[in-house]
């Protein structure tokens, strides 16, 4: 089923013209944008420079902590009473990304979004639960657009209560459901637990963080559905901009939208289809934010051969990262946070460990700091006090609940040169 | 009156909640020979906090922050209790009727009589509750 | 922008009641012949939509009562079919199964529609940037004011609820000029932010809130003006309704309720007669235009009064006041509604407690805080510290995924909370509004 059947079968030769039309708009609006009209200055190029696909290499990359230098304005091509939406996302250090989105931009997503889901057999028949958070977070509200504007009738659940999701699925009789792959496969245990009968479903669309065929097998085993891999990110729009069809084979990404490249992450040379790398991306219809050669961070490959559904040709699933990022329960995590938040925090010391396991499927993140010497006064609750207040202070500017262990002055590891501070013991998978 | 004679220094203690801790305090008092009157530990999520009443508290502050541990001197108060039935009672009643709480207590019993260790939340309030009606407290200087 | 849909908000009040009348017989005539529940209950109060011959006729139609969203759960009530269906919002009911509100894309547009005109005579508008602090989600609060925001083309900014320290550096850093949040959140952000050495009053732009889900006063309006600079406007609205509907104008003496959207009658809560305008009683609620979970006569339990009497603003639309309590034990915790039934059946699912509990509210600076007293069952009981906090914290767990709303709980001795014969006592609320 095609949402928007002529876009998304385009042929290559009518799409080249579309993308390079767009490109030229995208550098149009970027030339509002400071960081980019330096960026061009400095570099020599004349925004007539760029006119085929073939110029864009002229350009730099951006990368996500340049984002950092424009907050919380700078990177905004429209002026901001034509932005209707913010919404940000976690940054490398303190402060977040914000991102800002026209009515345009809203439509453009949606309808992203309303593709994705008619792509995979969804209609106003369906019942969708959508289980992450609303908010801020844009897997919420961007699922939540689009799956209305498809017609289909759309429960913001939003995370957390087990019980209350599976009695949901359960009474409205719900068809599709949205959330980490990892609560996907709590759900299904919870469920069992509860002996509830989840057989209304019977798709899910499981993304934010990466997953395996494993997995697969096993949600689509425990939760009888057919399970769809979603990618996005907000920097991007959010959710949407790359997904699988039932063919199940490497994830379509919207070529309309989205320019595609695959770079080595070391050298930035360019790799061609069928060669890992990491995912370089232009979009090609933001308004209020546009962006050009966003360093993505993911690992992904072009994929060589053309998919029977009739869309364009596709990207291997997500394999890992170029950074040091981490991906708790769908959340995104740089360690360059942590460090951060417990600068600021002087009953604790700068030291610290980050632990990473997967308990009953689901992602626990556990940091080990050292008690400060200097503000310890022997007092039992004072020392709970302090235990929450890195606690809190973690879950303010991770967005995550966090275990956190005290330990004693001195007994965390001390590195020289570059630091392991993350032992992540999660499986493959 | 001077209440400060019977405010005892206890040692508080930071600890994880791991084998060897205890045992790594222990060892660095008897090196220092020094003896441990009372001690008991309060635990909480994944640490906890030794308390020790200790005779030379100084040489034992010193000893167990050079060894890494962080420590602390917290106020409390030691009271003589008649080792039988009822001693207790005679306490917690005064306490109690005077509107003071206890924060935390151990206690141990010796020979012929039990002493009854203290954290309380109105210090001074309690001294002289307590000698007024006649208890006995331990004072600093006897012990320490 | 004076008003957002003039035609409709400046009618002459003749032309509306007969709009209302005539939006009213569509209802009727749509509810008995498509919703099996309402039709029953006017075959059983013997009233055809045939007897309604004038707008005071609604007088005859049966009352519907929040007990029967429960009776009927999950969709006994809604009226549409599936495909037209585009969202449910579900919130806590009275015991453990939840009300559910079924809307269609029409309902969203009016909703939405009703808010626009609302937020729009507060003077917001399109240059302003809104932080809506309401939860997003299965609440009512934060979609319904985040569509009314965004339908008047204000930058909406949505925070959700929590992390506050975060929500007052976005607030600067995203010069924020408008919020929508509970009363006492707002004043809560209000400490904070002195906490954190920013004063909102001046070193933010915020100058206007939109505030309810919650009861609040004239003193708490004036607070927030003196202490942050910012003017405050009541919004009301309930899941049923579809969520927060309709909000204070600039004159801040009641908030316009649209009458195209709904009839609202207030009633003696003893003896279901009609009281004159002025005086004080239960709303009861008819909406006229809705399709998903049609409405009729739906006693909200919400104490008022209305007022016909034209606003110095020029709407036609009759406004009702400012909401001064309940007609049940309802209460409200931090803008979410919590009857103490439902604490009552949360804790028969507890192993470690008691049946017995007591709950008890304070405003600690600003915020709620509810504190629920329950007791420690003896075969619960341990030595280990640890396994104490455990229980403690699965009881808070249990009460917060039942009510939606975060709780402390105490543990207790066995045998030292109060039993009652008759009627129980269990809430002490301390609150001052």
């Amino acid at each position: 089923m095609f949402w928007d059947e002529a876009i998304e079968t385009i042929k290559p030769a009518e799409l080249r013209i579309l993308q390079e039309k767009r490109l030229r708009e995208t550098i149009t609006r970027c030339m509002k944008v400071g960081f980019y009209q330096e960026m061009f200055r400095r570099e020599g190029i004349n925004p007539s420079d760029i006119r085929t696909l073939d110029d864009l290499k002229k350009i730099p990359f951006t990368r996500k902590s340049d984002l950092r230098e424009g907050y919380p304005f700078g990177f905004m091509a429209v002026p901001l009473q034509e932005v209707v939406r913010i919404h940000t996302t976690s940054g490398t250090t303190g402060k977040p990304t914000v991102v800002g989105y026209t009515k345009g931009d809203i439509e453009n997503w949606s309808g992203l979004i309303a593709r994705n889901l008619t792509m995979i057999g969804l209609t106003n028949q369906d019942v969708f639960q959508n289980m992450v958070n609303m908010g801020m977070f844009t897997g919420g509200l961007g699922f939540h657009y689009g799956s209305e504007k498809a017609g289909i009738t759309t429960l913001p659940a939003g995370t957390g209560n087990t019980k209350r999701q599976i009695e949901m699925i359960h009474d409205f009789g719900v068809t599709a459901i949205h959330c980490t792959p990892s609560y996907g496969l709590h759900l299904a245990e919870a469920a069992t637990e509860m002996k509830m009968d989840l057989s209304s479903l019977r798709i899910g669309i499981f993304g934010a963080e990466p997953w395996s065929e494993k997995t697969r097998n096993e949600l689509q085993k425990k939760l009888g559905v057919e399970a769809f891999d979603s990618y996005g990110m907000s920097e991007l729009y959010g959710p949407g901009v790359a997904f699988e069809c039932p063919e199940h084979k490497g994830l379509h990404i919207w070529h309309d939208s989205y320019l595609v490249e695959i770079i080595d992450p070391v050298s930035g040379k360019t790799l061609g289809p069928g060669e890992r790398g990491e995912l370089v991306v232009t979009p090609l219809v933001k308004e209020a934010m546009p962006l050009l050669r966003y360093r993505t961070g993911d690992i992904t490959m072009i994929m060589e051969d053309a998919c029977p559904c009739g869309r364009g040709p596709k990207l291997a699933r997500f394999t890992g990262r170029s950074d040091d990022m981490l991906v708790i329960r769908g959340i995104n995590v740089f360690p360059s946070q942590i460090e951060h938040v417990l600068l600021a925090i002087p009953e604790v010391g700068n030291h610290y460990m980050v632990y990473v396991d997967r308990i009953n499927h689901m992602d626990e993140m556990t940091i080990e700091v050292e008690v400060s010497r200097d503000n310890f006064h022997g007092e039992l609750a004072d020392l709970k006090k302090v235990q929450n207040k890195v606690i809190k202070s973690l879950r303010d500017v991770l967005e995550l609940r966090t275990t956190v262990h005290l330990v004693e002055p001195g007994t965390l590891p001390r590195f020289e040169g570059k630091a392991k501070r993350v032992v992540d013991r999660r499986g493959a998978d | 009156m001077n209440c400060e004679q019977y405010m005892i220094r206890q040692i508080s203690l930071f600890s994880e909640n791991k084998p060897g801790r205890l045992a790594a305090l222990a060892k660095a008092c008897q090196e220092e020979n020094v003896n441990i009157l009372a001690f008991s530990i309060a635990e909480a999520d994944g640490f906890g906090v030794i308390r020790v009443l200790v005779d030379k508290p100084d040489v034992a502050f010193s000893r167990l922050t050079a060894l890494g541990f962080n420590v602390a001197f917290t106020h409390v108060i030691a009271v003589l209790m008649r080792d039988e039935p009822g001693g207790l009672f005679e306490i917690a009643s005064k306490l109690s009727d005077a509107g003071i709480n206890i924060d935390y207590s151990y206690a141990f019993s010796g020979k012929n009589k039990a002493i009854l260790i203290l954290r309380v939340d109105k210090v001074e309030e309690a001294i002289k509750l307590l000698l007024s009606h006649s208890f006995t407290l331990i004072a600093t200087d006897s012990i320490q | 922008m004076r008003c957002w849909d003039p035609r409709i908000e400046e009618m002459p009040k003749e032309e509306l009641q007969k709009l209302q009348f005539k939006l009213l017989k569509t209802l009727i005539y749509k509810v008995y012949s498509f919703s099996p529940f309402y039709h029953k209950r006017m075959k059983e109060a013997a009233v055809h939509p045939d007897d309604i011959t004038c707008l005071s006729d609604i007088k005859r139609l049966p009352f519907m009562f929040k007990k029967d969203l429960r009776d009927t759960y999950p969709d006994g009530m809604i009226m549409s079919e599936q495909e037209e269906l585009v969202r449910y919002h579900v919130s806590s009911g009275t015991t453990g199964k939840p009300t559910v509100v079924g809307y269609t894309k029409n309902d969203i547009y009016n909703w939405s529609e009703s808010l626009a005109r609302g937020l729009t005579s507060a003077g917001i508008g399109r240059g302003d940037v809104m932080q809506v602090s309401y939860g997003y989600g299965l609440f009512t609060g934060g979609l319904g004011l985040h569509y009314g925001a965004e339908r008047i083309g204000a930058t909406v900014l949505p925070t959700s609820v929590g992390n506050t320290e975060r929500q007052i550096e976005l607030m600067q850093d995203l010069r924020v000029t408008a919020i929508a949040c509970t009363p006492s959140y707002l004043l809560h952000m209000g400490e904070v932010a002195d906490k954190m050495g920013v004063s909102i009053k001046n070193n933010t732009l915020l100058r206007k809130a939109i505030v309810g889900a919650e009861p609040w006063s004239e003193q708490m309006r004036i607070r927030i003006r003196d202490w942050l600079g910012v003017d405050a406007y009541d919004v009301y609205g309930t899941s049923e309704l579809s969520g927060p509907l309709f909000c204070e104008c600039e004159y801040q003496q009641g908030f316009h309720v649209w009458s195209d959207l709904i009839y609202p009658e207030i009633l003696d809560p003893d003896t279901q007669e009609p009281l004159p305008p002025g005086k004080r009683g239960e709303l009861v609620v008819t909406m006229l235009q809705k399709d998903g979970l049609p409405i009729i006569r739906y006693r909200t339990g919400d104490i008022t009064t209305i007022r016909e009497e034209p606003c110095p603003c020029g709407r036609t639309h009759p406004r009702l006041e400012r909401l001064s309590g309940r007609v049940d034990d309802m209460l409200i915790i931090r803008g979410i509604n919590v009857f103490p039934s439902q604490i009552e059946h949360a804790l028969l699912g507890i192993p470690d407690v008691g049946e017995h509990f007591m709950i008890e509210i304070d405003r600690k600076g600003a915020l709620d805080e509810m504190l629920i007293k329950v007791e420690l069952a003896k075969e619960a009981f341990s030595d280990k510290i640890a396994d104490l906090i455990h229980t403690k914290k699965n009881v808070e767990k249990t009460l917060k995924n039942a009510l939606n709303v975060q709780v402390s709980v105490e543990l207790t001795e066995p045998g030292t909370l109060p039993r009652f014969e008759g009627k129980a006592k269990r809430v002490i609320d301390r609150r001052l509004i």
